[in-house]
């Protein structure tokens, strides 16, 4: 079948949207940015595609009742195929890593380094199968991050056991773990596949009893190909994907149809990305009108709270659920990313609490955006909140909060899957060039559609 | 306000008009640098509100400091020289202009040919609506103490020169800057020989609108801005009202036309530009300290400023005034009242709907100057009325003059990238509407 894919190359995560003919989503991948570009592109288009493939088994199944019993056997299937890429990661990290174990700095150690690397790795493939179960929660979904925090414990372990230095396990994994990354996703997607069916027939996940006729129905699906109609690629490191440049569409529009496509009523869009802040108006059509963004600085954009994370030694999103306690926000007037420790720590020197410092910080954010905003040409209804902080509650209670002193009523959409608002748009536009619709697609491509 | 000389990449493409001007501004700094050994008197001016056909009455060579900044930052000199003025106190928002002479100062003044600069023998202010020209002179002033003229041109607030506004500033030449000038050098005033001037300024004036003109033909056979900066540099500096500037302007006419004529679009560094594919009004001085970069993101987009609002800084001709050498003092205040500079924001906003108007131009692109409130103070109102007027899509970018710690080029260029893709949605929704 035709598939459009959009990209969207974030300064921290990159995003891929499949859609069909009739332009639903059907798939949705996403990964950590990395220094190279194109392997991050092809994890989260491959990541896309197997997302896009479970969207084809619901489908297919979908009309055919047996719900409850179909959903567990799909949710079983989902389980054992990220076990399976998990444990094929696994084995390519190992395998860089036992690489590493080589010259000057391992001397006479590097039999017993190996030897460890392998008790780490047979303790890491051990509780894999626990890690993808039915109830198991992860903190993210990211490789480096699962493989990386097991990694260490375990690493530490076998080093104390084995007398050897913790610091020199780390090392290898440090070195490996970006040359993994790094490469290509290799495998097939099929044969991952068909080692998860056989997982879920051997009982080894699903208590339920598989039914074979499913197994080999759900088999043959897997010979319909996801042929790539059209891509388009956006996002900050977009001019460094592969793509001819035509393929290339600007982040802003690609947000303003992405944010038209979810809520075809929005008038102005605010996205806050890790580097970027936003403000687009657009037309009925989704069609950009207008634009302002931040300049030179990255004040108060998404990078802010993560160095703020960072200096409490919190996760990225634990911060808003701690500002909410707060009933007293610091006033904070500089946003400045670089200075947000000085900042920080100067506050809670002088006895403010964590709770009101860090509302005080995302008011400080979203006055910034509503800066932006103005700028922009101000909020209409109807109004899209778009981009990583747009999951933060903290920043939407306050961008809530002033969107109404200062506009009044307003509807305010945010998705869940806002994140994905930049690859939609482009999806979407690759969806409409193979169309030779050429709203929105380069002139010289657009006549030579069209003559 | 050329680019590097004896450029090292011999591949950059350039007209004969952009050689031609070169060598005549490498003429002048040369004038300059040898003015005391000759005896030549120099007076330090702006260059709106340049009485270049004045200042000559007197023998006084034309010193511009805004142009020195300008060729500091061409040459990439500029980021020195502002650290060097902010040592010596001058706050980081400060006119990037000013910090970069006062730094050029305190490092003894090296021009562009790589001798010094001399020290002017007076400080010729016209005031044009940039209040820092003030202050810039006030330090100047400290360090020359020398005599300084201080020429007040009344502000176009209503939109309008008036008779008043005219006879105030011939009252000033009469009274105040024609005594002071003929003071310090030395020369009686002679109204026949300002006369004389003005007479050849009128001509060069006329070749210079012709030029600018011409990019409302299709392709445009000029850049109106990066191109224009090269166009302007000549009548906005030491050359107004002279032969040079007369032959210079009848040979870039010249060139221009046959460009018209063969159907030919703009010499960009990297040869004539193929395609036309947005034509665009824009308002604000450019960067200089990428200029080249900064031009490059737009040809090579295919994109052509086929007017602009900075090549009017030094003097509006466009819209018909031309120095008449009938009215010798009278003409000079009209040419100080009309120059960009001293316009309101309606004033502005007319021109910059009229330009995308006869020009017929996609839209609008602000490049708003960092350090430039005099410029800067409005725009986005400006940007908002002339989108309301025109229905034209416009756009915001920002960089700075001469400080390159203020041009970060993956965001301009994610900005224009978006503005081109904006303009081009834009236009093919308009062809769907018009086919439906």
């Amino acid at each position: 079948m035709k598939t459009f894919v959009g990209i969207d190359l974030g300064s921290t995560t990159t995003k891929a949207i499949l859609l069909d003919e009739a332009g639903d989503v059907i798939g949705r991948g996403i990964t950590n940015s990395r220094s190279n570009y194109d392997t991050a592109c092809s994890v989260a288009k491959q990541e896309a595609q197997i997302d896009a493939r479970f969207t084809l088994f619901r489908r297919a199944f979908g009309g055919e009742g047996g719900g409850a019993e179909i959903d567990t056997f799909l949710a079983d299937l989902e389980r054992s195929f990220r076990l399976e890429q998990f444990l094929e990661q696994l084995g390519d990290l190992e395998e860089t890593c036992v690489r590493q174990v080589r010259g000057d700095r391992f001397e006479k150690q590097a039999d017993a380094v190996k030897e460890a690397l392998k008790e780490v790795f047979n303790r890491l493939r051990g509780e894999a199968p626990a890690m993808f179960g039915p109830d198991a929660e992860r903190k993210s979904d990211f490789f480096r991050d699962i493989a990386g925090s097991r990694y260490l414990e375990h690493a530490e372990n076998v080093a104390r056991e084995a007398g050897l230095s913790y610091d020199l396990m780390l090392n290898v994994y440090d070195k490996s773990i970006i040359a993994v990354e790094n490469r290509p996703p290799s495998g097939s997607l099929n044969e991952k596949f068909r080692c998860a069916l056989d997982r879920v027939r051997a009982g080894d996940v699903s208590q339920a009893e598989a039914d074979a006729a499913l197994l080999s129905r759900i088999s043959g699906m897997l010979d319909i190909e996801l042929e790539e109609s059209y891509v388009v690629g956006t996002g900050y490191g977009r001019v460094t994907l592969p793509f001819p440049k035509e393929h290339i569409r600007s982040e802003i529009l690609c947000h303003g149809l992405g944010a038209h496509m979810m809520y075809p009523n929005t008038r102005t869009v605010l996205d806050i990305g890790g580097q970027d802040t936003k403000g687009i108006q657009i037309n009925d059509q989704g069609i950009v009108e207008n634009f302002q963004m931040n300049d030179r600085c990255a004040a108060g954009t998404g990078r802010y709270l993560g160095y703020i994370a960072d200096e409490m030694n919190m996760g990225l999103h634990e911060l808003g659920p701690m500002a909410l306690k707060s009933d007293k926000p610091s006033r904070i007037n500089s946003t400045c990313t670089v200075f947000a420790g000085a900042e920080l720590r100067d506050r809670l020197a002088l006895g403010e609490r964590r709770e009101d410092i860090l509302a005080g910080l995302h008011r400080a954010i979203i006055l910034r955006s509503m800066s932006i905003l103005s700028r922009s040409g101000g909020v209409a209804d109807e109004f899209t909140f778009t981009g990583g902080v747009a999951k933060n509650e903290a920043a939407v209670r306050e961008l809530r909060k002033l969107i109404s002193e200062n506009y009044g009523e307003v509807t305010i959409n945010i998705n869940p899957d806002s994140i994905y608002t930049g690859a939609l748009g482009g999806a979407e536009f690759a969806r409409r060039a193979a169309e030779g619709r050429m709203d929105g697609i380069e002139d010289d491509i657009a006549e030579g559609a069209v003559a | 306000m050329t680019a590097k000389p004896k450029s090292p990449a011999a591949e950059v493409q350039k007209d004969d008009s952009m050689l031609l001007q070169k060598a005549m501004m490498a003429k002048h700094y040369d004038r300059l640098a040898n003015a005391k050994e000759n005896g030549e008197k120099v007076a330090s001016t702006f260059v709106p509100g340049n009485l270049n056909e004045l200042l000559m009455c007197f023998d006084l060579v034309n010193n511009l400091p805004e142009v020195n900044a300008i060729q500091s930052g061409l040459r990439r000199q500029s980021g020195g020289y502002i650290m060097e003025a902010e040592r010596s106190g001058h706050s980081e928002d400060v006119c990037t202009y000013v910090k970069s002479d006062i730094g050029m100062m305190a490092k003894g003044n090296i021009g562009p040919n790589g001798r010094k600069l001399p020290d002017p023998d007076v400080l010729m202010l016209s005031y044009t609506g940039c209040f820092t020209f003030m202050k810039w002179f006030e330090l100047l002033r400290e360090q020359y103490k020398c005599e300084t003229i201080f020429l007040q041109t009344p502000y176009l607030a209503d939109g309008k020169v008036t008779p008043n506004m005219v006879q105030y500033m011939v009252k000033q030449f009469k009274e105040d800057v024609i005594p002071k000038l003929e003071k310090v050098s030395g020369v009686k005033f002679d109204i026949d020989r300002l006369r004389e001037y003005l007479k050849k300024s009128a001509k060069a004036e006329d070749d210079l609108v012709h030029v600018l003109q011409s990019a409302k033909n299709k392709p445009s056979p000029i850049d109106a801005y990066f191109g224009g900066i090269y166009y302007i540099g000549p009548i906005f500096g030491a050359f107004r009202g002279t032969d040079d500037a007369i032959d210079y302007y009848r040979f870039l006419r010249q060139e221009v036309d046959d460009r018209v004529a063969k159907g030919l679009g703009p010499v960009t560094p990297d040869g004539v530009m193929q395609e036309e594919k947005y034509r665009l009004v824009v308002e604000g001085p450019p960067n200089y300290t990428s200029f080249r970069q900064f031009w490059k993101m737009f040809y090579e987009e295919g994109a052509t400023v086929v007017a602009s609002s900075y090549t009017k800084v030094g003097g509006t001709y466009d819209f018909g005034f031309r120095h008449d050498p009938d009215r010798p003092l009278e003409t000079l205040a009209e040419y100080c009242l009309g120059v960009y500079t001293n316009r309101s924001l309606p004033m502005r906003i007319e021109m910059l709907v009229n330009y995308i108007n006869e020009y017929e131009a996609d839209g609008l692109l602000i490049n708003s100057i960092k350090s430039c409130n005099s410029f800067s103070a409005g725009q986005l109102l400006i940007m908002r009325e002339v989108e309301k007027r025109t229905g034209k899509p416009a756009a915001f970018i920002e960089t700075d003059l001469v400080d390159p710690r203020y041009f970060s080029a993956a965001n301009v260029k994610n900005r224009l990238e978006s503005y081109f893709q904006m303009v081009e949605q834009k236009r093919s929704g308009a062809k769907k509407e018009t086919a439906a």
